[in-house]
Parts: structure tokens; C-alpha cells; sequence
């Protein structure tokens, strides 16, 4: 049962470990010579290890393990790195994705790496030659010497040889506890304890936390590094009571050369020191941050959205008693649960590295798989956005880097030919601006070819001849994102069935955000799409039509305004104002809700200006109530596809107020 | 197939335009009065609009514009059952709701051509019950509608 709390730890720190695994190989396949990545991928890798074996996912521990020889081979120079090894290293990390993945469905983490293991344990003897026997001999006398059943590793080995070097011994101890022994565990830790006053516990069999939960026969054994003599330790430990017999065999490291040695300990001094620094850190960290689930969080906003319903029922009470005390009470707890708000609302922002992080290699694989020459450029990585969207915007980025690499970008030969340099750049933008963010993705490749797009648009029926020709370009590659629509003229796997961009845009206006386009032939093109920053709470600009009551999101309101309607003008048979020197067609919401009820015939016009990108529309509206924010709702699986409806809240009087999709209305 | 222990079918019995109406009571979330609900622009004539139920926006549907038949006034008795159902919350408004029986499920009966005023396609079937005719609703059929093209429900249909 308690495995399962555990097991939720690790699925997050694995997860987190073959990131930066990728990471890291990724920076090292440019910077081959950098050991300081291979010792930071070592790591990774022997942090993995631990963890799985310590949670008994076999396979996983054995691949990580194996993996970690070659690094550590690399690390100590007796292999030299090659794109080969990369790519088996690269492939042993995907395995160990997958093996994760499989555990957070609720497998058991197996794979056949048998496969992988043979890989990597050729590159690990097969260039080995020569100095890899000053490390295989060593293990082997060990295993002469005394019965060491457990596998000793590279950095445990390491360790022993620094210590037998600086005169202390390394022991092996074999503890056997009397078969009455009730508390095993508290044995043990006595036992530890009383090792610890000696000299250094170096490796235990079976692990220290089989041994903390039990999980052992009679007997355990310990791999000590000390100065004192075997009568002495044997002495001290059999004071703890309960034991039966303590074993205690000196371990011998076999004949080193000394100059391998020396070769040995010194990049272990250095990891030592990056080792003892990393833990520095990582205590740092843990003092500043805790791990929450993001459930609890979900919970907390859920509780919390109920309050700012509360909330704004109290002010429509407070405002209608007109109670001094009452009002001052109401208007500090909103303020207070305004900050709250903040609050809650910043811990639930993540980095949008989240999703970028995975990219890299991503676009590595498929310049693999494409033959072509890929730089991609990542900016603004700690760009923040709420979860939510984080969540959903992973796909859709997939997609447009797919699209990008497939379509836009050139091969080598083709670049070369359009004298373009054969590298194609792949960009990668976030950033915020205002209430929105925005991610760019943009190519140097081969841009979107209008004619070609408007051929396919014609011969789909999309659009008819003479929209063909008077479409500005903008429209034009708008197309490419309605359904049923690819222009590539080779089917690939990677994109290209004609599914595909319009379920990107659908995705990106479901979460109430938009995409545009902007190309140029030959020289690129920039995806842009545009975000909210939050989905769960917004401002809006709450309108009165009739009966009805409509919230306009404040983040694409411009202004209000109140417009007299000698002031209304007629263009194209539609009613547009002059506001601010340019033209701005009105919108009746009325009309467009077919809210029942005779239309009110004033002299002025109450007039909310939307924007969204450069056009701006005028929407009229009988009265404004006021700012309120709101929870957004959706309005359930039943109800999709509302025409200019984003969704629902629910007012503080307990009835529910319909969103205006103001993107809706201004196309 | 003759088993000895008939199987009961747990209905929850309502009335909608003088006839008797009967669905799972598995199905059904709660039962409630009238509420606030605020127009949908744009959706089917049937679909009422939304309410607030709890916190949660709950499209309504009404049950008898659904069926073609005449509206009339909501009155004390008027109830919207909720149901739960293809992972859609959705209320029913109903005349009234008042009983749940247990259906022997032998006791089921196909549609006959013609039963009560309801069009066929929306019925499961009927069944007797002490001198009542219950008519068993088919709540797939009642919530598709090809203007509302809610996919989910659509896919399932068509597996």
C-alpha cells in the first residue's frame, strides 16, 4: 500500500531524470569533448538506477546500470564517444521511457532490453581494449578473495581503491541476527549505527531500505571502509544484542597498477565534489519547494471558484443593504480573496518548457528521418502559463513542428539549390503580452505557395474562383488550416493526410486562444498563436440584452462607449461607427442572440469595442452592468459547437450568465 | 432463457403529457424543481438553455417540445430530472415524477407501432404494470440530434 506513495515520487523523478538524460545527451552529441555533461548524464543515469532498484523494477535498474558503465567508461577516457554511441545511448533512454510510461499505466516496467544490454555492453568491452582490464581483473580477484555475490559498481569500486590507497581497509561484514530476533530493522540500525562511529558503510546487501522495511532473511552484508582491525569492528558490533555472528573478510582490490589508480581517482575527486555540490543544491531546493498533487491543486481551485461565486453574491447583498459595516467586511474580503486569487492562480503557472522541453529531440529524430539539416531555436522557454492550457497545447505544437519540418523546411540539396545555407533554423518564441501569450513557430524553409493553396482550395470546393483571386494572402493560408486540406504533394508518415492543422486550430480556439499565419514563398513561414493566460478565472465586462445577461471577456475589450445614433453610419449595408478615426462595424447582440423582446429604440447605443488581432468590432449592447470576475464554466459535453458562446459562469445571484466569443463575432 | 428469479428493471416513472414514461433509475442524478435557466442562443428548440445545478452548467432539455407536443406552463409539479449519461449531464423537464418501480424485466414488451404519441425511434419499449402502460425511453435517441452534433454521443452511436 505505502509502495503506492512512493511509487508516485518516482514516476515524477524518473520522469524529471530522463528529461534531463535527453537533455544533456543532446548537448553532448555537439560538444562531444565536455565531460562535465557526461558526468551530469551519469548522474541522471545512477540516480535512475537506484531509484528502480530500490522500487524492484529490474529491468529498468539493469539497462540504467549498464548505460552508466558506458558513461563512466567515457568519463574516465578509456572510450571514446562517437555519434554511434550517442544514438545506442539515445535509444537505451527511449526504452527507458517507455518502460516508465508503462509504469505509469500501472504495468510493471518490463521490457526486453536484452537487445539494448548487448548494445552497450559491446561498446563498453568491444573499445575497451587494453584498460579495461585494469578494471575487470580487479573485480574479479575481489571475487576471489571473498564470496562478493553483490556487483560492486564503477564508483563503488572507485571508492574502495581511493580508500586502500590512503591505508584505511575495506572490510566485508557479514551480520547474522538470532532467528528470535523481533525488531530486525531496529538491529540493523544499531548495527549501523555502531559502523558509521568505525569508518564508512560503503554498500549494504540487501539495500538500506530492504533492510528498513524488513525485507531480509537473517543475515545482511555490508561493505565497510575503516582503519580499525576485523577483532576490534567484530567486538563492537556483537555488543548490539540479538546477533548471532558477525563475519568479517577483508576485501582486496587485486594488483592496480598505480598509475591506473592514479588515472581513477582523479575524476573521482571531481564527481565527488560535483556530487556533494548537486546535494547542496538539491537541499536548497527542497527547503524552498514541496511537490503538491496537482489533484490537490485542482481541488483548491475548484473550492476557490466556489468562494468568487460567494463572493460576488455578497457584494450584490452588501450593495443593496447599504450597511456601512457590512459593505467594509465584503469589500476586505474581496480584496483579500483577490489576492488569494493571485495566488492560487500563480501556483497552478507553469514553464512552458514543459512542453518545449521534449522538442529537442523530437526534431532531432525527424531531421534524422527526413535527411534534413535542422537547427531549432528556443526562446522564452520560462514563458509561464496556466496548466490547463499547458496541457492542451502540447499536441497542437507537435503538430505545427511536424508540419514545419516536413513542408517547410527544404532538404539540404533543394536549400543549396535556392542558395539558401543547408541548415534549415526551426524557432521556437514564447513570450507574454498582455493579458495573452504567444508562442511563435517559425521556419526559414520553403514558405506557403499561395497559387498552390488556392488550386487545392478551389478543386476542394472551399472557395470558388473569384475568392481565389480577390483573397489577401493572409486569407489564403488561413485555408490550410480548414479540414480536409494538405498540400504536400508526397504523403509522409510525419504529416501530410490532410488531418491535421485544422484540429490544431480547432484545439487552440477551444482554449479560447487563435492562430494566424504570416509566409512568405521561398523564405518561411510564422505560425503565431495567441493564448490566454488563464482559463479558470476571468475579467469580464458583464452586459445587459433584454432579459439576458452576456459577460464580454475584458481581455478584448478596447473601450465602452455610448454612441448616438445620428453618429451610426451605413457601409455595405451594415451599421459601422467612426471610432477614433477608423471604421468600425456594429454588432447587434440582440440580433445575433436572437434574444427575444422588442428592440429598444433610444437615442444612444451602449457600445462595446472588441478587438481581436487588427480588427475591432462594436457590439451593442442595452446596458453595462459592470467588471465582475468570473469563473469560466464550459457548458458540458452536450452542448457544443454554440455559435459565438466560449462558455458559462455563474453569477453571484446563482444564475448563469453565458460568455461572448468575441473571435466569433468579428469574423 | 426461462430463468426462475425474474430480473428487475429499477425505473424511475414520470409523466409528460397525460402518459407515463419510465427510464433506469440508474441513470438518473436527481430530481429537481424548477430552476432559473438561461437561453442557450442558438441551440436546438428543444435544448431550454442551462442552470446552475450545484456549480455545475446542466443543459435542459424539454421533453415535450423534444417530443412535439404542445407546451404548457410549468406548474408546481413541473420536475427536471437530471441524468447522467456518455459521460453528459443533461436534465430532463418532465410534468411530473413521482415513482420508482420495479420493472420485472420479463415483462418488457418491444415497441408496438404506435404507442401513446411518441414517435417510435425515441422508445425502447413497453411494459405493463399493474394496470399502467409504461413507456420505456431510449435516452440515446432522445439526446442525439444531428443539429447539435455532439460527436461523442454520435461516435457512440455508430459503433
Amino acid at each position: 500500500m505505502e509502495m503506492n506513495e512512493y511509487l508516485d515520487v518516482f514516476i515524477e523523478e524518473s520522469k524529471e531524470h530522463i528529461q534531463s538524460l535527453n537533455d544533456q545527451l543532446l548537448l553532448l552529441e555537439k560538444d562531444p569533448e565536455n565531460l562535465d555533461i557526461v558526468s551530469e548524464i551519469f548522474r541522471s543515469a545512477h540516480t535512475l538506477k537506484g531509484m528502480s532498484a530500490t522500487m524492484g523494477f529490474q529491468d529498468l535498474a539493469e539497462l540504467t546500470h549498464i548505460m552508466e558503465n558506458v558513461l563512466d567508461a567515457v568519463r574516465n577516457h578509456q572510450l571514446t564517444l562517437t555519434p554511434e554511441i550517442i544514438d545506442v545511448v539515445f535509444n537505451a533512454v527511449d526504452a527507458l521511457e517507455s518502460m516508465v510510461l508503462d509504469i505509469i499505466d500501472g504495468g510493471e516496467g518490463k521490457k526486453d532490453v536484452s537487445d539494448l544490454i548487448k548494445q552497450l555492453e559491446a561498446i563498453e568491452n568491444g573499445e575497451l581494449v587494453g584498460e579495461t582490464k585494469s578494471v575487470h581483473p580487479a573485480t574479479s580477484s575481489i571475487n576471489t578473495t571473498i564470496n562478493v555475490n553483490q556487483d560492486l559498481d564503477q564508483f563503488e569500486l572507485a571508492v574502495l581503491q581511493q580508500s586502500q590507497e590512503k591505508g584505511f581497509k575495506n572490510y566485508q561484514i557479514t551480520v547474522q541476527l538470532q532467528e528470535t530476533c523481533l525488531l530486525k530493522a531496529a538491529r540493523v540500525y544499531m548495527v549501523f549505527e555502531i559502523l558509521e562511529q568505525i569508518g564508512e558503510v560503503i554498500k549494504s546487501t540487501p539495500t538500506v531500505t530492504e533492510l528498513e522495511d524488513e525485507n531480509f532473511e537473517y543475515d545482511f552484508s555490508v561493505i565497510l571502509v575503516a582503519n580499525d582491525t576485523p577483532e576490534a569492528i567484530q567486538q563492537k558490533v556483537m555488543k548490539v544484542s540479538e546477533i548471532d555472528q558477525v563475519q568479517i573478510n577483508e576485501v582486496e582490490l587485486g594488483n592496480q597498477s598505480t598509475t591506473d589508480v592514479s588515472e581513477e581517482v582523479t575524476p573521482q575527486k571531481g564527481k565527488e565534489e560535483d556530487t556533494s555540490k548537486k546535494e547542496a543544491s538539491k537541499s536548497q531546493l527542497t527547503s524552498k519547494t514541496i511537490r503538491v498533487n496537482i489533484e490537490r491543486l485542482d481541488a483548491l481551485m475548484n473550492l476557490f471558484e466556489e468562494l468568487v461565486i460567494d463572493r460576488g453574491r455578497l457584494e450584490q447583498i452588501s450593495s443593496s443593504l447599504r450597511d456601512n459595516e457590512l459593505q467594509e467586511t465584503v469589500e476586505h474580503m474581496s480584496r483579500i480573496s483577490g489576492d488569494l486569487q493571485n495566488i492560487i492562480l500563480n501556483m497552478r503557472m507553469v514553464p512552458i518548457d514543459q512542453v518545449f522541453n521534449r522538442f529537442p529531440r523530437m526534431v532531432r529524430q525527424l531531421a534524422k528521418d527526413l535527411d534534413k539539416k535542422i537547427d531549432l531555436q528556443i526562446y522564452g522557454a520560462d514563458t509561464e502559463l496556466d496548466r490547463t492550457v499547458i496541457d492542451e497545447i502540447g499536441d497542437p505544437l507537435v503538430h505545427l513542428i511536424r508540419n514545419a519540418l516536413d513542408h517547410g523546411i527544404e532538404t539540404p540539396d533543394v536549400r543549396k539549390q535556392k542558395g539558401k545555407p543547408e541548415e534549415g533554423i526551426l524557432k521556437l518564441n514564447a513570450y507574454h503580452s498582455g493579458n495573452h501569450v504567444f508562442i511563435e513557430i517559425s521556419d526559414n524553409g520553403a514558405g506557403i505557395d499561395r497559387d498552390k493553396v488556392v488550386n487545392k482550395a478551389i478543386s476542394n470546393g472551399v472557395i470558388t474562383q473569384e475568392q481565389g483571386q480577390t483573397y489577401t494572402d493572409n486569407q489564403v493560408y488561413q485555408l490550410i488550416l480548414e479540414s480536409g486540406f494538405s498540400t504536400a504533394d508526397k504523403i509522409s508518415d510525419i504529416s501530410g493526410r490532410g488531418v491535421g492543422l485544422d484540429v490544431v486550430k480547432n484545439t487552440i480556439e477551444s482554449l479560447g486562444g487563435s492562430i494566424t499565419i504570416d509566409s512568405t514563398f521561398n523564405e518561411g513561414s510564422t505560425f503565431l498563436i495567441q493564448l490566454p493566460l488563464t482559463l479558470s478565472i476571468i475579467s469580464v465586462m458583464l452586459t445587459e440584452v433584454q432579459e439576458e445577461k452576456y459577460a464580454i471577456p475584458l481581455s478584448s475589450i478596447i473601450e465602452t462607449a455610448i454612441v448616438h445614433k445620428k453618429d451610426i453610419m451605413r457601409a455595405h449595408n451594415k451599421q459601422v461607427i467612426d471610432f477614433r478615426g477608423k471604421v468600425v462595424p456594429l454588432v447587434s447582440l440582440q440580433h445575433v442572440f436572437d434574444v427575444p423582446g422588442e428592440p429598444n429604440d433610444e437615442e444612444y447605443y451602449s457600445v462595446v469595442i472588441i478587438r481581436q488581432g487588427d480588427k475591432m468590432a462594436g457590439l451593442i449592447v442595452d446596458t453595462f452592468i459592470g467588471q465582475h470576475e468570473v469563473v469560466l464554466k464550459s457548458l458540458g459535453n452536450y452542448l457544443t459547437d454554440i455559435f459565438a458562446i466560449s462558455g458559462a459562469t455563474i453569477l453571484g445571484d446563482g444564475q448563469v450568465a453565458l460568455i461572448v466569443d468575441t473571435n466569433a463575432l468579428i469574423k | 432463457m426461462a430463468e426462475v428469479t425474474t430480473e428487475y428493471l429499477k425505473s424511475i416513472v414520470f409523466q409528460l403529457n397525460d402518459e407515463e414514461y419510465a427510464m433506469p433509475v440508474d441513470l438518473v442524478g436527481s430530481i429537481e424543481r424548477m430552476m432559473h435557466i438561461t437561453r442557450i442562443p442558438g441551440a436546438a428548440p428543444f435544448v431550454k438553455g442551462v442552470l446552475n445545478l450545484r456549480g455545475v452548467v446542466t443543459p435542459i432539455i424539454d421533453l415535450r417540445t423534444r417530443f412535439g407536443f404542445e407546451s404548457v406552463d410549468y406548474s408546481e409539479s413541473t420536475r427536471t430530472i437530471i441524468i447522467h449519461h456518455n459521460n453528459m449531464d443533461v436534465g430532463l423537464i418532465v410534468d411530473a415524477a413521482y415513482d420508482v418501480i420495479d420493472i420485472p424485466k420479463d415483462r418488457l414488451e418491444p415497441a408496438p407501432e404506435i404507442v401513446g404519441s411518441v414517435s417510435i425511434e425515441y422508445i425502447d419499449g413497453v411494459a405493463k404494470h399493474d394496470d399502467r402502460l409504461l413507456i420505456l425511453l431510449n435516452i440515446d435517441k432522445v439526446l442525439a440530434d444531428e443539429a447539435l452534433a455532439s460527436k461523442t454521443a454520435f461516435q457512440d452511436k455508430q459503433v
